[in-house]
């Protein structure tokens, strides 16, 4: 019995500090902690949480439809609408309240088009100075369908 | 009388209860249950497909990157290189430039005989990630639909991962001062949506693939074509698959 004494005072200790251990992780190891893996579950729900600010060409066509059909038909398919709008969610959401400002096409059209011998060979170029010296493009073409009606296929 | 055998006999109880316990402390509870939503991540495996035949150096992807994320102006999430890879016997050393990252695209610049091309650049959601191993705190992670994260709220802003990451796709946020990298837009992409850069991009150069989505037609591009990863050899499991890509690209 006398010798036993040290033992339960050893197994009392090793009980405390195994208590210490489980309380101090209840309270440092944030909730979800482990549930997919060595990170914190809810990091995901905050990152998907996140606003976004382009709607996407989807929501532009669900009123926009008649530009789509325009554009659906030119060269200039496979473009989604913000590619040249800009983000447009918060349009999208008050669509009265706010209003897209149409691009500066001379701008906008060479950010693309401006010859650059790194872009491949067959990407329509042109050097914008040279092909319309200074002119907005759609003096001559419409963004939506940018083939001139003299040319072939129109 | 307390004998050893019976002092031993406790301490293995003790032991067993040992995982009962740790069970009971990491029961789901009701505050970690998920939001309710319909996106499933056991559906989803993530990847993006990047024609560098198409890429025109445009930089939108660059820009509606910075808008849709707020990426602080001088750091980038993805950015585009211009590859100037000289004639033989220098073919192994290209000139890189990115100028801005290619925010404003490209200014010319001729290199006689040289073969000239774009690659656009971003987190590769690496399968097995360098810069997660290194992670001390668990901070940056993959997720079950094989993204790369970051919490935001748990990283120490401590540069390992910056290190670690072969692609150089990390920096450290200026205001945050933790780090900050691609999500794959994960907020749109877990709507239904198409990344910013994917959804900016004007030629189709890049393309949001699911590699879990039988019907994805990344299954035909990876079938079809030429395809390579960046620095493959590192095994880092990239999922951005590149059509075309030249020997010179690093």
């Amino acid at each position: 019995m006398k010798e036993a004494v040290h033992l339960v005072r050893l197994a009392a200790l090793f009980a405390a500090g195994f208590v210490a251990f489980l309380v101090i992780r209840q309270m440092v190891v944030p909730a979800g902690f482990g549930k997919y893996g060595h990170f914190r579950a809810g990091a995901l729900d905050d990152i998907r949480a996140r606003p976004i600010s382009y709607a996407g060409h989807g929501t532009c066509e669900a009123c926009h439809d008649d530009q789509h059909n325009v554009l659906a038909k030119g060269k200039h398919a496979q473009v989604s609408c913000e590619a040249c709008h800009g983000p447009q969610n918060r349009h999208a959401e008050e669509p009265d309240k706010v209003k897209p400002v149409l691009p500066d096409t001379r701008v906008l059209c060479a950010s693309c088009h401006e010859s650059n011998s790194a872009k491949p060979k067959k990407f329509p170029q042109v050097v914008a100075s040279d092909h319309s010296g200074g002119e907005p493009c759609k003096s001559c073409h419409v963004p939506h369908n940018p083939k001139l009606s003299t040319e072939k296929g129109q | 009388m307390t004998t050893r055998r019976e002092a031993i006999k406790t301490a293995a109880r003790l032991l067993v209860l040992t995982p009962a316990a740790v069970a009971y402390f990491e029961r789901p509870t009701s505050a970690d249950a998920p939001a309710e939503s319909k996106y499933d991540m056991a559906k989803h495996w993530w990847a993006m497909s990047i024609d560098i035949e198409k890429c025109i150096g445009c930089g939108n992807c660059v820009r509606g990157c910075a808008n849709e994320n707020a990426v602080p102006r001088g750091y980038f999430r993805t950015w585009v290189e211009r590859y100037q890879a000289p004639a033989y016997p220098d073919e192994d050393h290209p000139e890189v430039d990115s100028p801005d990252g290619a925010f404003n695209g490209f200014p010319e610049k001729k290199k006689d005989n040289a073969k000239s091309f774009f690659v656009p650049k971003l987190c590769n959601q690496c399968a097995h990630s360098p810069c997660v191993q290194v992670c001390p705190v668990g901070a940056t992670f993959e997720t079950p639909d094989g993204l790369v994260l970051v919490d935001q709220t748990y990283c120490l802003g401590c540069r390992y991962c910056v290190q670690a990451c072969p692609y150089g796709c990390r920096y450290i946020h200026p205001e945050k001062q933790t780090v900050d990298k691609c999500t794959f837009c994960y907020h749109r992409i877990s709507k239904g949506l198409v990344t910013a850069c994917v959804e900016v991009c004007p030629t189709g150069a890049r393309t949001l693939a699911d590699l879990k989505d039988p019907k994805d037609p990344i299954h035909a591009f990876l079938r079809d074509n030429p395809v390579q990863v960046l620095k493959p050899h590192m095994a880092t499991g990239a999922k951005v698959y590149y059509k075309s890509l030249d020997e010179s690209v690093r």
